[in-house]
């Protein structure tokens, strides 16, 4: 099953679930599902489901004027659950800035994850303690970093075996669009994992889009048809297919743990909404396009599938709902409770170690402060 | 104990003191490993410690400073080397955008102790894009720190202190001062790379110089004592932070002040320390603080540098305007 990386490049689409419901099997996949059962597949849709609640009710605290900003995911919940899924705990995570679904299968607090957007915090959450790098405002800035670190781990995991490192090891993933797969970071970031064998998993969901710009304009060939020119492994996977998107990340976490070097996955899939909710998708896309990919909603065929096979009654999406509406009520709640730091905390920050300016600069700002509160205690 | 050598020989054996003191400390750059460096600053480094610690990257910039963010976070002490000064832009983004704000955007829970070497500055008759001076740029952002050492006892500290930082710091290393010799005394406590320091007193003025003009303003402060006046050079060491201290200190002694360095004047570090000094010691300023640096135009072309760049002549001519106050 080894694919070498000048004859790797699957530029078919794997797909397992087929939009109206069907299972298939694939003769080199099947085998990275053998543990999913009625289980699995029923949590699946339940994160698929959790994760489309919570950006409906991020949109929702954003034009109620509580966010400054929010970035929604419908439509990409299959290709960031089935992804996320497939890491294990001590797998690394470089996300951009919408993989609110992986967050979700590293554990990450969905109520921390609003403090980015409320503009309380550079980043929200600790990314050591689930794995799951802080998201990234500046594209692609983050691919060279996930090549480094997982330099670094070729290097921890120097003269280990490679059983051993298959089993023990870890790997990286790194989250990406179609348009950053344009800025020159990516490549450079494929270069240098490509010639150290690092253990990357480049995870490029091409949504179509980046913004208003069609993917057109980024490439003329499929993304995926890039890896063998850096000399990688390189998989097409339908972007809306949980199980798809599950085993070929298993294969390709397990290709780059073992040490075999990076693999590029182009999950494809669509954006359903609107880029950001600063973004009016009206302008660039015609509504046909969206009735197209509308039934290749991730969702609605992992959905059909599970009553065709029943795997779930009635009960199981009202327990769902019932469940998710909670979920939702405690972000709304736990965001609007989240404290604004004062800025002296900001001063903090900015080093490690002691510096002068800082503390100048923060003296001044502390007397200036306290100008003010003896101005309003006078005033009383 | 005390050892002759040049300033580039006093980086090496600093590399090799970290290297050899911490294993997760690790070398890479553009041709650094089998050659050595351009400059020769990393020679026989990878013979040493192997291809693993002194790494011959791929040709990148982003690259080198983006994979070292990534190693970083993974607990290793990357140092990486810009081949030249104009060359460093390429890493623009990734040094000021993502390396500088590691610890702020994580509210101080990630640090990304990240060195990166630069060779800096003009005067070795090179073409373009090899002899520029882009500190201010840098130091304009928050969260880097910026050293450079002007004698080889500073180089061999200075690089163990900045490996030792928590937070990045970029060196930019005088590049036509590579072979100045000096003295290194590897054992007596080192001066913190973070501060100034009065590299010969005097009484009437105070010159600041850093990096590669520290010998200029030195010489002029010889030439000058022959016109009677008494000239104290600080040698500035870290542009950011700023050791102000050390400065209004000897302004509040001599009154006059002179800041030079090779950038252009026009927004640069000059600037900086005459709207600092002037707020701190205004009262103690006989005269204007004065700079004397680049004009703002590209880096000349090497025929006509030596016009460009400040020399003895120019800092005797900013000296006579001071005393003419
Ligand atoms: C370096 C950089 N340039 C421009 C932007 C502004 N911007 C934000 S998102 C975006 C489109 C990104 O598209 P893509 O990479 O496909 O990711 P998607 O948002 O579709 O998931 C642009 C241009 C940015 N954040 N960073």
């Amino acid at each position: 099953m080894t694919r070498a990386a000048t004859q790797a490049t699957e530029s078919d689409l794997i797909q397992i679930l087929t939009p109206d419901g069907q299972r298939h099997s694939h003769e080199t996949y099947d085998a990275y599902l053998g543990d999913v059962d009625d289980q699995m597949l029923r949590g699946f849709y339940r994160d698929m489901a959790m994760t489309r609640r919570f950006d409906q009710e991020a949109t929702a605290l954003q034009r109620q004027g509580q966010l400054a900003l929010w970035v929604p995911l419908r439509g990409q919940e299959a290709a960031q659950i089935g992804s996320g899924r497939a890491t294990r705990p001590n797998d690394y995570i470089f996300p951009t800035y919408r993989e609110h679904g992986v967050a979700l299968t590293r554990e990450v607090s969905f109520s921390e994850m609003l403090r980015l957007f409320r503009g309380i915090s550079g980043g929200g959450w600790d990314p050591r303690e689930n794995n799951f790098h802080m998201y990234t405002m500046v594209l692609a800035a983050q691919m060279p970093h996930a090549a480094g670190y997982a330099m670094a781990l070729n290097m921890e995991q120097h003269g280990w075996d490679e059983e051993r490192r298959a089993a023990e090891g870890n790997a990286v993933v790194a989250y990406f669009g179609d348009g950053s797969s344009t800025e020159g970071e990516t490549h450079e970031s494929m270069v240098f994992a490509n010639s150290f064998n690092a253990p990357v998993v480049y995870f490029c969901q091409n949504n179509q889009y980046a913004i208003s710009v069609p993917f057109e304009v980024q490439s003329k060939v499929p993304l995926v048809n890039r890896a063998a020119g850096y000399g990688m492994p390189g998989i097409r996977v339908d972007g809306n297919d949980v199980l798809a998107v599950l085993a070929v990340t298993r294969w390709a976490l397990e290709h780059a743990r073992s040490g075999k070097g990076p693999v590029f996955i182009e999950a494809v899939t669509y954006r359903l909404g609107a880029h950001t909710t600063a973004d009016d998708p009206t302008k660039y896309r015609m509504s046909e396009e969206e009735k197209q990919w509308a039934p290749k909603d991730p969702l609605v065929r992992l959905e059909t599938y599970l009553r065709e096979n029943n795997l779930v009654d009635d009960a199981f999406f009202e327990q769902l709902a019932t469940d998710a509406d909670a979920m939702a009520a405690k972000v709304r709640d736990d965001a609007m409770a989240f404290p604004v730091p004062p800025l002296a905390k900001s001063f903090e920050q900015v080093y490690a170690e002691a510096h002068p300016l800082i503390q100048e600069e923060l003296a001044w700002h502390r007397e200036y402060e306290a100008g003010f509160a003896d101005a309003a205690e006078g005033e009383q | 104990m005390t050892t002759t050598m040049t300033l580039a020989k006093a980086i090496t054996s600093g590399l090799d003191k970290i290297l050899d003191t911490n294993d997760k400390s690790l070398l890479m750059g553009e041709d650094i490993g089998r050659l050595g460096g351009v400059y020769r600053v990393t020679d026989g480094l990878i013979d040493k410690y192997g291809s693993h610690r002194v790494i011959d990257s791929p040709l990148g910039e982003a690259g080198i400073v983006g994979t070292a963010v990534g190693m970083a976070l993974r607990g290793f002490s990357p140092i990486v080397e810009i081949q030249f000064d104009g060359f460093v832009f390429p890493a623009f983004n990734q040094i000021t955008t993502q390396l500088a704000k590691m610890h702020a955007r994580s509210e101080g829970r990630l640090t990304a102790p990240v060195v990166i070497r630069i060779p800096y500055g003009g005067g070795i008759g090179s073409i373009e894009h090899h002899s520029e001076s882009p500190e201010a740029l840098f130091a304009h952002t928050a969260g880097l720190r910026i050293i450079t050492p002007s004698n080889a006892h500073d180089a061999y500290w200075m690089i163990q202190q900045a490996a030792g930082c928590q937070d990045p710091v970029i060196v930019f290393e005088p590049k036509r001062r590579y072979w100045l010799k000096g003295d290194v005394d590897t054992e007596t406590p080192a001066l913190d790379a973070f501060k100034a320091q009065v590299v010969r007193p005097g009484t009437d003025a105070t010159i600041v110089a850093y990096g590669p003009l520290v010998p200029i303003a030195l010489a002029t402060a010889d030439a000058a004592l022959e016109d009677g006046r008494s000239i104290e050079v600080i040698d500035l060491r870290s542009i950011s932070p700023i050791d102000f201290d050390t400065i209004t200190e000897s302004v509040q002694k001599t009154g006059r002040l002179i800041v030079t360095h090779e950038a252009p004047t026009f927004g640069g570090i000059g600037g900086e320390i005459a709207a600092r000094i002037t707020e701190r010691a205004f009262l103690s300023l006989e005269a204007p603080v004065l700079r004397v640096g680049g004009f703002h135009m590209p880096y000349p072309v090497s025929k006509v540098e030596s016009q460009y760049l400040p020399d003895i002549d120019k800092l005797l001519e900013a000296l006579d305007r001071s005393f003419a106050y």
